[in-house]
């Protein structure tokens, strides 16, 4: 009978179309694992690059030079008297010692090519050793100063020796001298604690990132106080008090707006406000605080407000039947079972505007500056920023320092997340 | 700081004024239960009396001061200074400023120069002393008027309670002054630019080339305003951040909601938000250092000629970027379709991804719509990368090997080392923020209006 072959048709046209669509299934389920693990790789390369260039940042060649203090060059008045010790040209003490080792090299680009085997640093180094100490004078000493940026890129293999001596920056000779020195054994590997006691500075030897956390530090204190209790006040204003009527919808769509402008329209309104209208400093953590914190402020308010949301209307209830009034409630039982909630939002948006760059160059916080800010009015500079200026310099040692002071600002920002994720799962409760 | 100083002063000053305030509700009463209110409220209610004027005093002196010392020096100037147009004079009295605080000066010193500072000197010192001693005594006259007129039938709970609110209320508006504050700002000096350059050649203009002359016969003098390049440019880049961004955050978000188990997706989601934290200067960095070498040797290789700056390398790692953006959002979308649509898509015999395909996805549509607007606008907002990574100079292709440049690229090599605020060069920076502003604000209303309409109700 045709009724009995068809059952047997059907199940076998199911079968082959089941086979097909087993088999898309099995090819769309493998599209969406190669998304995730393309997504992961694209994390994993990230940060392998970054953390391959910057661990080698992390050491730095120091060159043991044996130093004579003449007395005649350096305090020729024979007084000792430490400003006359101050003004004495220490860079001829280092030349003196570098010749003393390659009494062979003459002319004056030999010579100048000798002297740049050490950083310019080192005469400030001797400056001060003998300031503080000035019975050195006339005597000698062994003493580590640091390579130039160049030797130390040779040092740790980054300028390659196989290059014709044109295409690189340091020639044959300095690399037969450095080699010398380092068969002397004065030729030492050290870790670089500079890096993170210094401010910037135009030798890549001599640069650190203290001065740039500094700035980082003052601007998000600034932000901190300003966004934090505005934020707070703002998110219970909104969910405890307001009436839902047209200026509450108007500020809440504001405030959802804001969240979604792009960073750099906040810099221009910070310098057409802060520093055009009002006269702020440029460059100053004051300013760049209160423009991160205009910006971090919605960011502040959306999570508190989820928070204050998420506490049962129960507890309002129970404590309004207790007698207590409003603001009793709000400021006794709502706020602090929301606190841990607000806080993660707290340090995350703090987070944010830590590793923002963009509004702070509109405010001039991109100026190159030495010196370690101290108030909340000096030119400053912060972490992200000072990343972005190594980051354009042409120098090969920039590279390895931006990748360090990267690897520093992630580890900030990751120990923030972190404590936001501790937080939130100690303090976490289920109504 | 004298404004620290005062700070300090009034804290102690309410300290007193809360205690005082308390202890003489208490005096009125044989028992607390015989007031109006908790005693501490009569505290709070001194306090409030006492701070606030005092601080709306401070505030707007802070903010007053500066342009009343102004106007005072000026009027002690020379006839010839004084008569100065308003830019130079500005030029001027910011050097007398400075020279006041003992900072650098941008010109010769001379008598007049150290004149106007000694007067700034010695007005600011006078200022100073004033604005403390004023909130000072309004503070204290403020207190003492609240602490007489308190009684045991004074309803100081209502009061403070009420004031409390409106001080609350003030910190949500802040959001709105912040709004006003950007459009204004904005507006402003856009206005400002669009009277040296007409508004039709800046929407119109084809070449983008901002230069101003310094003198009229200047080689190169005739600077040219088109944002067309600027805006071909930007959507060039975020076309390419989103065509790595949408594939790739969809399907990673439909396997983590679909697919996964719980354990995978409890690792998987929050390391891929480790990309959403990481900061955009680090991608920047990592987009000329190492994607941009990469893309150029890859063309070299096959015989394309691949620009160190091109669109592809800079919108390629802005993709990156926006990867957790994307996934997040469609994430929260494809779960909040409710269970029974799946169960019964499967009842009918459909397998996993003709579910999620046909059922799932429709049903998620216009969240994820929504979702990929909110990341465009943010790759158009996008800064760090592009003046990492993009280039400099405008160059209207839709070759994504070649530079190009961006809106917000040229808005920061506008401003950035320049103080000067009336040359049509940097005022063009303002206009390109209007723009850029007005363009996100559209996508994101967009946005959301395309969630809340389209969005299929479920019970």
């Amino acid at each position: 009978m045709a009724s009995g072959r068809n059952p047997n048709l059907t199940t076998q046209a199911v079968a082959k179309s089941l086979r097909r669509r087993y088999r898309a299934e099995r090819r769309f389920k493998a599209v969406c694992i190669g998304a995730l693990g393309l997504a992961l790789t694209f994390l994993a390369v990230l940060f392998l690059s970054i953390g391959l260039e910057a661990y080698t940042a992390f050491w730095q060649h120091w060159i043991a030079l044996d130093m004579t203090y003449d007395a005649e060059l350096l305090d020729p008045t024979g007084t000792r008297n430490p400003e006359e010790l101050a003004r004495g040209n220490y860079n001829l003490v280092v030349r003196g010692a570098l010749q003393e080792l390659f009494p062979e090299v003459e002319g004056r680009s030999d010579r100048r090519a000798l002297a740049s085997l050490v950083s310019s640093g080192a005469g400030y180094r001797l400056q001060e050793r003998v300031v503080e100490d000035p019975s050195l004078v006339g005597t000698s000493e062994r003493v580590w100063v640091l390579a130039d940026d160049d030797i130390d890129m040779l040092l740790k293999g980054h300028i390659s020796r196989d290059v014709p001596e044109g295409a690189r920056r340091v020639s044959d000779q300095q690399i037969a001298w450095i080699d010398h020195l380092g068969e002397e054994g004065r030729v030492e590997s050290r870790f670089n604690a500079r890096f993170f006691r210094s401010g910037d500075s135009r030798e890549p030897e001599l640069a650190g990132i203290w001065g740039a956390a500094v700035g980082s530090a003052y601007t998000l204190l600034v932000t901190l106080l300003l966004s934090f209790p505005l934020g707070v006040s703002a998110a219970l204003y909104l969910e405890e008090f307001a009436p839902r009527n047209r200026w509450t919808d108007l500020i809440e769509v504001n405030i959802n707006n804001l969240a979604a402008v792009p960073s750099i329209v906040f810099g221009l309104l910070g310098l057409a406000v802060f520093l055009n209208f009002l006269h702020l400093p440029r460059s100053a953590p004051l300013v760049g605080g209160l423009v991160l914190s205009l910006m971090t402020l919605p960011r502040i308010i959306i999570p508190a407000r989820a928070a204050l949301q998420a506490v049962p209307p129960s507890i309002r209830e129970a404590a309004y039947g207790l007698g207590a009034s409003p603001m009793q409630v709000v400021f006794h039982h709502v706020l602090p079972l929301a606190l841990p909630g607000i806080l993660t939002g707290t340090i995350i948006g703090m987070g944010q505007a830590l590793g923002e760059t963009a509004p702070l160059l509109m405010i001039g916080m991109v100026a190159f500056i030495v010196d370690i800010p101290s108030t909340l009015t000096d030119p400053a500079t912060v972490l992200p920023v000072q990343i972005y200026l190594w980051a354009d310099s042409p120098e090969r040692a920039f590279v390895e320092k931006t990748s360090a002071a990267i690897l520093c600002l992630l580890g900030f920002l990751i120990l923030m997340n972190l404590a936001a994720v501790v937080l939130r799962q100690r303090t976490e409760k289920k109504w | 700081m004298s404004i620290w100083i005062i700070a300090a002063t009034l804290l102690v000053v309410s300290a007193l004024g809360y205690r005082a305030g308390r202890a003489k509700a208490l005096s009125l009463v044989g028992h607390a239960r015989e007031l109006n209110s908790l005693p501490g409220y009569y505290g709070s209610w001194v306090i409030l009396w006492g701070v606030l004027p005092a601080t709306l005093l401070l505030l707007s002196w802070v903010a007053l001061q500066p342009i009343v010392l102004d106007q005072l020096v000026v009027a002690g100037l020379p006839q010839e200074i004084a008569a100065l147009e308003p830019s130079r004079l500005g030029l001027f009295l910011n050097d007398a400023q400075n020279l006041a605080s003992g900072n650098i000066v941008s010109r010769e010193v001379d008598e007049t120069l150290t004149a106007a500072a000694a007067r700034y000197r010695d007005l600011g010192s006078l200022a100073s002393a004033a604005r403390a001693g004023s909130v000072v005594l309004l503070t204290l006259a403020g207190m003492t008027l609240a602490y007489r007129r308190i009684n045991r039938r004074l309803r100081a709970m209502v009061k403070v309670e009420r004031a409390f609110e409106l001080i609350l209320a003030t910190g949500s508006t802040i959001a709105i002054f912040t709004t006003i504050g950007i459009v204004l700002s904005l507006l402003f000096e856009a206005i400002r630019f669009f009277r040296l350059v007409p508004l039709t050649e800046f929407l119109f203009g084809l070449e983008w080339s901002p230069q101003t002359a310094l003198r009229a016969d200047q080689v190169g003098s005739s600077g040219a305003f088109g944002a067309i390049p600027l805006l071909a440019g930007t959507f060039l880049v975020s076309l390419i951040a989103m065509m790595v961004a949408v594939p790739i955050g969809l399907f990673s978000a439909i396997y983590m909601s679909e697919y996964a188990a719980p354990r995978v997706r409890a690792v998987a989601k929050p390391v891929l938000e480790i990309l959403a934290g990481v900061p955009t200067v680090v991608y920047g960095f990592f987009a000329a250092l190492t994607v941009a070498p990469l893309f150029r040797g890859a063309g070299e290789a096959i015989g394309l000629s691949v620009s160190s700056e091109s669109a592809l390398a800079a919108g390629g790692v802005m993709g990156i970027m926006i990867i957790p953006f994307v996934s997040s959002l469609s994430d929260d979308v494809i779960r909040a379709v409710p269970q029974s649509l799946r169960e019964a898509s499967y009842g009918l015999g459909a397998t996993q991804s003709e579910t999620i395909r046909k059922i799932i996805f429709p049903a998620a549509l216009p969240g994820i719509v929504g979702g990929i607007l909110l990341a465009v606008s943010r790759a158009i907002g996008e800064t760090m990368i592009v003046v990492m990574a993009a280039g400099l100079a405008s160059n209207l292709t839709a070759n994504p090997l070649e530079a190009v440049t961006t809106v917000t690229v040229q808005i920061v090599t506008l401003l950035i080392g320049d103080q000067e605020f009336d040359s049509a060069k940097t005022l063009a920076a303002f206009a390109l923020g209007l723009m850029l502003f007005f363009i996100t604000l559209v996508l994101n209303v967009v946005a959301l209006h395309v969630v809340r309409r389209y969005r299929e109700q479920y019970e």
